[in-house]
C-alpha cells in the first residue's frame, strides 16, 4: 500500500490535474453554451506550446532575454487567436445546421491543424525539447523522500489564479451573466438583446486562451512537444467535463483533479493501466452517472 | 421475360470483376500497382459502407470503426500466422482463412456489443467519445502485446487476399448490408435518425437496435480488417489509429450519409484520389527541387475536404439518393 499511496504522487497528480483542468474548462464552457464537443481544443493547446517554443528560441537567438509574463501572453493569445479563428472560420456557419455536422467539422479542424503543423517545414512532425530551463531555472525542494518542483507550484498557483478569474468573469461580470443566459436558453437570450455570436466567440477566446496556457505550463513541466501533443490530453480533458459534469465549471475544476490523480497512481502501479485508466473511468460514469458528479438531470424535451 | 434487378446487380457485378481480371491478366490499362489500389478501395467499400449504417443511416456517431478493425485484422493474423502457420497453396487452407476471418469479425462483433450495450442508451456525441477512447486503447493493448509484435506489427502474415476473393467478399458483404438496409430493422434504423423519440412513442425499441447495427458493424468492420492485413501482409498498430477512421469517416460523409452507393463512390474515389496526390506531390518536388513538399500534405487536403464538405455540402456527394440498382424492386411500390 505504501508503494502506491504516496505523498510524491499525490503532488504529481495535482501538478497534471492543474493542467488538465485549464483544458478543460474551455472544453466545458463551449459545450455549455453551443453545445458542441470542440475537438479541436486539444490543438490549440498545442499551439500554445509551440508558440512559447518559438518565442523564447527567436528571442534567444537574437540575444535577448523575453520577460515570462509575456511570453505567457503570446501563448494565450495565440490559443485566443486560433480558437477565434476556427470558430469565425468553420463553426460559425454550421451553428443552425444539424448538432452532428458541427462535430465532424471539428474533427476536421482538429486534424488540419495536426497536419499543417506536422507538414510545415518549419515545425514538422518530430519532437523537440522545449527550453524550460530558459524560460524559469527548475528549482527542487526537498522533504524527506519527497521532492517538490517550482514548476509544480507554478503550474497549480497559475491555474487556479485563472480558474479564480473564470470564475470571477462568469459569476459577476456582465459578459459572464450572458454566456449564462445563452447557455441556458438560446432564443430567449436572443430576445432580451445579447448579441449570441460575440458571446460565443467570447468564450472561444477565453477557452483558448486557457489552452494556450496549458500549453505552456505543458511545455514547461513535461519539455517535450510534437504536433500531436494535443490529442491525448485533449482527450483526458474532455473525459474530465464528462465526469464533472459537462456544461459546470466547478465541475470541470473537480474532475481534472480526480482525473490527474486516479491517473498518476494508476500509471505509478502499472503504466498500461495508467492510459487506460482514463477511459475507464469514462465508461463507469456513462453507465452509472452520465450527467456526471455535479451535473444535473435534464429531461429531454420533444 | 423479366429479369430480377438483383440478378442484374450480380450480371453488372461479374462484369465489372471480368473487366478487372481480364484486363489486368492481359497487361492491359491495369498492372499490379492499380489492381493493389482497386483492392485496397474494395476493402475501403466494406469499412465505408458499414461505418455508414451507423453513422449515416442511424444517425449515430461512431469515431473508433478502424479499432474493430484492427480486432479483425489481429485475431485472424494471429490464427493464420501464428497458430496454424498455413500459406495460401491449396483450397483447404483458404477455407481455414475463411473461418479465420470469421473468428476474427466474430471477436470484433462481440467486442461492439459490450461496447455499445453501455453507450448507446446516451446521446450520439458520447458514443463519439467512447468509440475514439475505445480506439486508442485497442492501440495501447496492440502496442503492449509482445506475442502480436507490440508496436513493430504482426509481421509475415501470409498474402491471401487476392482480387478475387476480395471482390467476392465485398459483394457479399455489400449486399447483405443492402438488405439490412431495406429490411424492418433498417426501417428501424432510419427512424431513429429521424427522430428517436417519436421512433420510441411508436414502439421501436431504439437502444437494442442501435445496439444491433452497431453489433453489425463492427462484424463487417472485423472482415475488412482481416482482409486488409492478409493483403498488405503486416498488420500495424498506427494503420488502425485515429487517422485511419478518419480516412473511413471522410468516405462516409463524402459520399453522403445514408447512401450505399455514395459510400462506394467515394470509397472508390478518395483511394484514388489519395494515391494520384502521392504522384503530384512527387511531382512538384521533382519541380522544385530546393523546396520539398512532404507527403504529409495529402492528410492536410483530406482535413480541409472534411470541413469543405460540411460546410458547402452537408449531404456528401449523393445525399441519402442511390443509385436505382441497389435499391430492392419491392422498395419503388
Amino acid at each position: 500500500m505504501e508503494k502506491i499511496f504516496n505523498l510524491q504522487q499525490l503532488i504529481n497528480g495535482i501538478q497534471l490535474g492543474s493542467i488538465y483542468a485549464l483544458i478543460s474548462l474551455g472544453y466545458t464552457m463551449v459545450y455549455g453554451i453551443v453545445r458542441l464537443i470542440n475537438f479541436a481544443h486539444g490543438d490549440f493547446f498545442m499551439i500554445g506550446a509551440y508558440a512559447a517554443y518559438f518565442t523564447v528560441i527567436l528571442s534567444s537567438s537574437k540575444g535577448f532575454n523575453i520577460p515570462v509574463p509575456i511570453v505567457f501572453l503570446i501563448s494565450m493569445g495565440a490559443g485566443a487567436g486560433v480558437a477565434a479563428l476556427a470558430n469565425q472560420t468553420a463553426y460559425k456557419p454550421l451553428r443552425y445546421k444539424p448538432r452532428l455536422s458541427a462535430l465532424i467539422t471539428a474533427i476536421g479542424v482538429s486534424m488540419f491543424i495536426e497536419y499543417i503543423f506536422s507538414a510545415l517545414p518549419f515545425i514538422g512532425p518530430s519532437y523537440r525539447a522545449f527550453p524550460n530551463e530558459k524560460l524559469i531555472k527548475n528549482k527542487i525542494y526537498e522533504f524527506g523522500t519527497t521532492t517538490l518542483s517550482n514548476y509544480a507550484i507554478i503550474d497549480v498557483v497559475i491555474s487556479i489564479g485563472l480558474m479564480l478569474f473564470l470564475t470571477y468573469l462568469v459569476k459577476y461580470t456582465k459578459v459572464g451573466k450572458a454566456m449564462r443566459a445563452v447557455s441556458q436558453d438560446k432564443d430567449a437570450a436572443k430576445l432580451m438583446g445579447i448579441d449570441i455570436e460575440k458571446i460565443i466567440m467570447i468564450t472561444f477566446i477565453v477557452g483558448g486562451a486557457f489552452a494556450g496556457a496549458a500549453g505552456i505550463l505543458t511545455g514547461i513541466s513535461y519539455p517535450r512537444i510534437f504536433p500531436y501533443m494535443g490529442i491525448l490530453p485533449g482527450l483526458k480533458a474532455f473525459i474530465a467535463a464528462v465526469l464533472g459534469g459537462i456544461g459546470n465549471i466547478p465541475g470541470a475544476m473537480l474532475g481534472s483533479y480526480i482525473m490527474g490523480i486516479s491517473e498518476t497512481f494508476a500509471t505509478s502501479y502499472n503504466s498500461l493501466l495508467g492510459e487506460g485508466i482514463a477511459f475507464a473511468i469514462l465508461i463507469i460514469v456513462l453507465i452509472f452517472r452520465p450527467q456526471g458528479l455535479l451535473g444535473e438531470t435534464i429531461a429531454e424535451k420533444v | 421475360m423479366k429479369i430480377s434487378r438483383n440478378y442484374k446487380l450480380i450480371f453488372y457485378a461479374l462484369i465489372f470483376y471480368f473487366l478487372v481480371f481480364l484486363s489486368h491478366r492481359f497487361g492491359f490499362l491495369i498492372n499490379d500497382y492499380i489492381l493493389h489500389i482497386i483492392n485496397v478501395s474494395l476493402i475501403y467499400v466494406i469499412l465505408t459502407v458499414s461505418l455508414n449504417l451507423i453513422n449515416g443511416f442511424t444517425g449515430q456517431f461512431s469515431i473508433g470503426h478502424m479499432g474493430f478493425a484492427a480486432v479483425g485484422a489481429y485475431i485472424s493474423g494471429i490464427l493464420t500466422t501464428l497458430i496454424w502457420k498455413i500459406k495460401p497453396t491449396n483450397l483447404s487452407n483458404y477455407i481455414l482463412f475463411i473461418i479465420a476471418m470469421l473468428i476474427g469479425g466474430l471477436c470484433a462483433m462481440g467486442i461492439g456489443y459490450l461496447l455499445g450495450l453501455p453507450t448507446l442508451r446516451l446521446r450520439g456525441d458520447y458514443l463519439a467519445i467512447v468509440t475514439l477512447g475505445f480506439g486508442e486503447i485497442i492501440r495501447t493493448i496492440i502496442n503492449n502485446i509482445d506475442y502480436v509484435g507490440g508496436p513493430r506489427g504482426l509481421l509475415g502474415i501470409p498474402k491471401f487476399s487476392n482480387f478475387t476473393f476480395i471482390f467476392f467478399i465485398t459483394l457479399i458483404s455489400v449486399i447483405i448490408m443492402r438488405n439490412i438496409v431495406y429490411s424492418t430493422h433498417g426501417r428501424a434504423f432510419k427512424s431513429i435518425r429521424e427522430d428517436p423519440i417519436a421512433s420510441e412513442l411508436v414502439g421501436v425499441n431504439t437502444t437494442k437496435y442501435k445496439v444491433m447495427v452497431f453489433t453489425i458493424a463492427s462484424f463487417f468492420a472485423g472482415i475488412a480488417g482481416s482482409l486488409l492485413c492478409h493483403l498488405l501482409q503486416i498488420a500495424h498498430p498506427t494503420q488502425y489509429g485515429f487517422m485511419g477512421t478518419i480516412l473511413v469517416l471522410v468516405m462516409v460523409y463524402a459520399g453522403g450519409m445514408g447512401s450505399i452507393s455514395g459510400s462506394i463512390i467515394a470509397a472508390f474515389g478518395l483511394t484514388f484520389m489519395s494515391e494520384g496526390l502521392r504522384l503530384v506531390l512527387r511531382k512538384l518536388d521533382d519541380i522544385t527541387p530546393t523546396v520539398q513538399i512532404g507527403i504529409e500534405w495529402r492528410m492536410v487536403v483530406y482535413a480541409l475536404l472534411l470541413i469543405l464538405i460540411m460546410l458547402f455540402r452537408t449531404e456528401g456527394l449523393m445525399g441519402k439518393r442511390e443509385i436505382r440498382i441497389l435499391v430492392p424492386e419491392e422498395e419503388e411500390k
